[in-house]
């Protein structure tokens, strides 16, 4: 079942001026537990694709939508709102908030989302030790290297029960050891949970690992296969 | 959640955060003494002149007011001052008999008015007893002794024991006149009044001008507390009602008798709170730079914060929180560092003797006492809150045109 579709997707840049098509006319699905990753040289456009997908930037024209939502058609703080309920986020920069532990990180977002004190609690906690950092749980960001950071980063994404997570570029701060780490947490929790996760990467040691390559060219899908 | 973030960010750059609020403190501080210095000194001029000059409260017969002649005095003053006297607030009344005079030494004349007053009850409702810089409050044995002002002693050139000599009206509208020897030079902190008044006895001044010795043409009340003023000026008029009615007798406060010390003393409070909010607009300035400055460096983070779904409001309440806990660790600081201060110098006072002549020519004191009830702390408080919020609108606004796609990858 398509979790996410896309039809005629374009994305301009700078339309009266310089036009430059980011994305053009792309139509894409991805189905739920997908571990996929979407490719290609600098850009491509494959990180306007995420956030088209994920909702942070409009598109020109086309549509999107996720689980039988047109979030194309939804407003701004219907639109945030929608994050917050369904779509889990892991960026290139990790991006915690430095004055929190790794647990308040995580737990924050359950608070945006009114969980009580108890559920936090006991989701921080397991999703802490899902991605190996419960003896960590109250280091600082700062306090930690940038592969633990990405790792809890990912538990953050994961704490608001999403239907999926978009990773931009999740491995390029990271050495090898921290990036196998790294994509082992998230295999298995894709694996173990049905957790879809979608890539924007030019590592080829996230291609390697994922099970759908799409492969975009100035704007547009040139390949899509599936591997295995 | 929101709130501990918020005052974790203002602590993440310790220095930025205490120079902003060391420069709140010191505003605070400057504002605050000015205001209390201020208060103190309007509150001393007034405390001054209700108990040396005029009293709370004051009876005349209206037409005395408009032509000022002694024929126009209160019937039974006596029984009036008693009945008054009897008011729950009232501290005590007494009556006087004042009148225009001319004063002469042997060098000089000038225009005075003399006050015959009964001075054992005088010494209860005014201090000029206590303000003697010189001889004594009629406890001597001179004939017809009087009491007058430094300033008129200084400009007629008598000391104590010197005689003048008082011209003045009688009942039927003779010139009638009687020396005096000087008992006592006293000197508030008003030189014009010092000027102008002198004490002599009622019995004295009644032997003068004729009228009858039951009769007054004031009668002053001092009160337990100035904020009973309204209060008992109405006790007072229900008490005389009839003669009131008559037009026979005229109840006024001390802000009807000096609606210009009323003014001063208000006028001074509101100037110095428009120099207290002058200073907290200036402060905002600052805050509204930090916390821009705080924004900048924190462009991806605030961009995470909006794609993972957190609210345009809680963002701005964020942004606003963290202002407020800035400016209230500010206020709190400079609001108790300031009621310290005031507290101290409320009790060991402040010296201007240097300027003593200046101020006294105008009713102030030379030592002022400040003084700031506590109302005023919380006035302040709320308006560093209010300074705070109207500070964030900026900083929280600029937060919110984040672009949270380009903000997320924004170089830090």
């Amino acid at each position: 079942m398509s979790i996410i579709s896309t039809n005629g997707l374009v994305k301009i840049y700078d339309e009266k001026t310089f036009p430059i098509y980011a994305t053009n006319d792309i139509s894409l699905s991805f189905e739920k537990g997908e571990f996929s990753a979407i490719v290609g040289p600098s850009g491509c456009g494959k990180t306007t694709l995420l956030n088209l997908l994920g909702g942070l930037e409009t598109p020109t024209s086309g549509e999107i939508v996720i689980d039988n939502n047109i979030i194309t058609k939804l407003k701004s703080s219907e639109l945030i709102d929608f994050r917050l309920h369904n779509i889990g986020f892991v960026f290139q920069a990790y991006n915690l908030i430095p004055v929190l532990s790794a647990k308040e990180n995580v737990e924050f977002i359950m608070h945006l989302q009114n969980y009580s004190k108890s559920e936090r609690n006991n989701r921080v906690e397991e999703l802490l030790l899902s991605v190996g950092l419960k003896d960590k749980m109250n280091k600082r960001p700062s306090e930690l290297s940038g592969g633990e950071q990405q790792r809890v980063a990912v538990a953050r994404a994961l704490a608001s029960k999403p239907k999926f997570i978009l990773a931009d570029e999740p491995t390029a701060n990271l050495d090898s050891k921290s990036t196998s780490d790294l994509l082992d947490i998230m295999q298995s929790l894709n694996e173990k949970e049905n957790m879809t996760f979608i890539f924007s990467t030019h590592d080829s040691r996230v291609m390697e690992r994922a099970r759908r390559l799409v492969s975009l060219d100035d704007g547009k899908v040139v390949n899509d296969e599936k591997i295995g | 959640m929101i709130f501990s973030i918020a005052w974790k960010n203002v602590w993440r750059n310790k220095l930025r955060s205490s120079i902003v609020i060391a420069s709140m403190v010191i505003g605070l501080i400057g504002g605050i003494f000015y205001l209390a210095f201020a208060k103190g000194m309007a509150q001393q001029q007034v405390n001054s002149a209700i108990h040396s000059e005029i009293s709370n409260i004051q009876i005349h017969n209206p037409e005395f007011l408009i032509n000022n002649e002694i024929s126009f005095t209160i019937n039974n003053a006596d029984e009036k001052v008693k009945k008054i006297k009897t008011i729950n607030g009232v501290k005590e009344a007494a009556c006087r008999i004042t009148s225009a005079a001319m004063a002469s030494s042997a060098i000089t004349g000038t225009g005075i008015f003399v006050n015959g007053i009964d001075y054992k009850e005088e010494e209860k409702v005014t201090n000029i007893s206590t303000l003697l810089v010189s001889g004594t409050y009629f406890n001597v044995r001179y004939k017809n002794p009087i009491v007058v002002g430094e300033k008129l002693a200084e400009k007629l050139k008598v000391k104590i024991g010197s005689k003048i000599v008082i011209t003045i009206q009688n009942i039927e509208g003779e010139i009638a006149y009687s020396a005096f020897r000087i008992a006592g030079i006293y000197k508030t902190h008003n030189s014009n009044y010092d000027l102008m008044n002198v004490f002599v006895t009622q019995q004295d001044l009644t032997n003068i001008i004729g009228i009858n010795p039951n009769s007054a043409t004031e009668i002053a009340v001092l009160l337990n507390h100035n904020l009973l003023t309204r209060s008992v000026s109405k006790e007072i008029k229900k008490l005389f009602s009839k003669e009131i009615s008559q037009k026979f007798l005229v109840v006024r406060t001390w802000e009807d008798i000096s609606p210009v010390l009323k003014m001063l003393n208000e006028m001074t409070i509101q100037y110095s709170m428009i120099f207290v909010i002058i200073i907290l607009v200036a402060l905002s300035f600052g805050i509204i730079n930090t916390m821009l400055m705080a924004i900048m460096e924190r462009v991806r983070e605030i961009g995470m914060l909006m794609a993972i779904g957190m609210s345009k409001v809680k963002v701005f309440f964020m942004i606003t929180l963290e202002t407020v806990f800035l400016s209230i660790t500010g206020g709190v600081l400079g609001l108790s560092i300031s009621w310290i201060l005031v507290e101290i110098m409320g009790i060991s006072g402040i010296d201007l003797s240097s300027i003593a002549d200046g101020l006294n020519s105008m009713g102030y004191s030379s030592y002022v006492y400040p003084e700031l009830d506590l109302i005023y702390y919380g006035l302040i408080g709320l308006l560093v809150v209010v300074t705070a919020i109207f500070a964030s609108i900026m900083p929280a606004r600029k937060a919110l045109k984040f672009n949270p796609a380009q903000a997320v990858r924004h170089d830090a």
